[in-house]
């Protein structure tokens, strides 16, 4: 089975995780315009490429970033998110 | 045909023709081009040329025909959707099925089975009977079925799954039905080739030209072409073929995997379908089990198999016909799925002009592949969006204006 370095628990079966998809920065729903937002809702960045992902390990319920390389499965890396994005 | 079958059997070279020709090299100029030649691209261009009186039609593939996701899905043909302009598109499709492999002059295997989509919790039943009514209010042929219907019909399958996932009912649609995928692309390839399509196989599309929001050619591996149409129907490639024009879009991709167990005796002839348990299955004539499953879970832009799929899969499977445990799975694959939020394509008109999208087909693609051909060519034809594809277009997410399918068109969400 695939491994997956969590930051908090190391090394741990895939089946553990839950992917939820890449990191994102919001618009400012005050300042930005309706299509401004409904581009942030819907739309995503669908081509291959290294991309960094929200993953979740369910056991411990804990939150953190993936390095991925979504053309081979790769696993780059994986770190605890920084304090400002985990506020946001 | 068993004399036909001889002569061919006895002559020395295979006497049939080729099914398509190869032509030589792309002309510098063309009415349309379009990417892909899977089962909706060849559809469109079989409908432009048939209908439309379209001449100089290219359509361009990086493989070879039929070679991404017409080729891999579980070829399940079905109109039971849960939204009117669901219903309403995907019934044309299977009045368009079911005279296909005559108008093409292709044996496609069109096999009618009735699909059962199974109930194991209230909350599933309770879509199931809307699905019904809504089906049934637009003329599609669903009814609801209870359990001693059910076991009945198929008397092979353990009612209570297991003991853990007892069915409670079923959705029964009369229509549902199989074909041979492989044949439905090569059966548009043919008639689109003799009505003087051109296909060019390991023709690779490397950029697409505009010019003040008009597209005005496309950059290949073998040349480049000005044309002022270009189609994109490439399944899990749309956002890169988006990214060539700058454009972003909600597709989002996932693989999607299948697999196929060894012949056995028929013994199943309806398709079954379980959203709870993450399966469907049907026979194929040759006696080989389809099996399908919901979307790996996270983005990948590779058509790998997995083992968990297998397991998980056959975990499942044997949930409902536990008598299956001593067969072997001959081969398992994968598609790229081209996922929307909304669980419905997007089709249509863009916002570059003569760039038309038929893309979003996610898990749900294969049965569209006539009514997405006869749209599609109408909509170029005449530079609208067809009455059946006006809530599938790609403004709708900028609206606010989606279309609720998701509880029809695939299984485990």
């Amino acid at each position: 089975m695939k491994l997956i370095p969590c930051p908090l628990n190391g090394l741990r079966p895939a089946d553990e995780f839950l992917y939820a998809g890449e990191v994102r920065a919001a618009p400012d729903p005050a300042q930005c315009t309706d299509d401004q937002w409904a581009r942030h809702v819907f739309h995503r960045s669908g081509i291959p490429g290294i991309k960094q992902e929200w993953w979740c390990h369910t056991p411990s319920g804990y939150w953190f970033i993936v390095e991925r390389d979504t053309n081979t499965d790769e696993i780059l890396r994986a770190y605890a998110p920084p304090a400002r994005v985990a506020a946001s | 045909m068993a004399w036909r079958l001889l002569k061919i059997g006895l002559s020395s070279r295979y006497p049939e023709p080729r099914m398509f020709r190869q032509p030589p090299r792309l002309a510098p100029t063309y009415d349309v081009v379009i990417i892909g030649a899977g089962g909706h691209g060849l559809a469109c261009a079989y409908n432009l040329a048939r209908h439309h009186g379209i001449k100089r039609i290219a359509v361009l593939e990086k493989g070879y025909i039929g070679s991404g996701n017409t080729g891999r899905n579980t070829t399940i043909i079905r109109s039971n959707y849960l939204t009117p302009e669901g219903v309403r598109f995907y019934d044309r499709s299977v009045q368009l099925w079911r005279n296909l492999g005559a108008q093409l002059g292709l044996n496609l295997f069109y096999s009618t089975r009735g699909h059962y989509t199974l109930a194991h919790t209230d909350a599933t039943l309770r879509t199931l009977r809307w699905r019904a009514e809504v089906n049934k209010h637009l003329g599609v042929d669903s009814r609801i079925v209870g359990p001693e219907e059910i076991a009945a019909a198929l008397p092979m399958m353990d009612m209570s799954a297991g003991g853990h996932a007892p069915i409670l009912g079923a959705l029964l649609h009369a229509p549902g039905a199989v074909a041979r995928h492989d044949a439905v692309a090569w059966g548009y390839a043919r008639a689109a080739d003799r009505l003087g399509v051109e296909i060019h196989q390991q023709t690779e599309v490397l950029g697409i030209n505009a010019q003040g929001g008009r597209v005005t050619g496309v950059r290949t591996s073998c040349g480049d072409i000005s044309t002022s149409c270009v189609v994109s129907a490439v399944a899990g490639y749309t956002p890169r073929i988006l990214k060539m024009l700058d454009l972003t879009s909600p597709i989002y991709v996932h693989p999607l995997q299948a697999m196929v167990s060894e012949p056995l005796k028929p013994w199943l002839d309806p398709i079954i379908v379980s959203g709870s348990l993450h399966v469907y299955v049907s026979q194929t004539a040759r006696g080989e089990l389809v099996m399908g499953a919901s979307l790996d879970p996270r983005e990948l832009h590779s058509a790998r198999s997995t083992r968990e799929f297998t397991t998980d899969l056959a975990q499942h499977m044997l949930d409902l016909f536990p008598f299956l445990a001593g067969v072997k799975v001959n081969r398992q694959w994968a598609g790229l799925a081209d996922m929307t939020p909304d669980f419905a394509p997007i089709m249509g008109r863009t916002p570059v002009d003569g760039f038309f999208l038929d893309a979003g087909w996610g898990t749900w693609g294969f049965k569209a592949t006539p009514v997405a051909g006869e749209t599609m060519a109408a909509t170029i034809a005449s530079n609208r969006n067809h009455e059946l594809i006006q809530s599938f277009d790609w403004g709708r997410f900028e609206r606010f204006e989606l279309t609720g399918e998701k509880g029809a068109a695939s299984v485990g969400h």
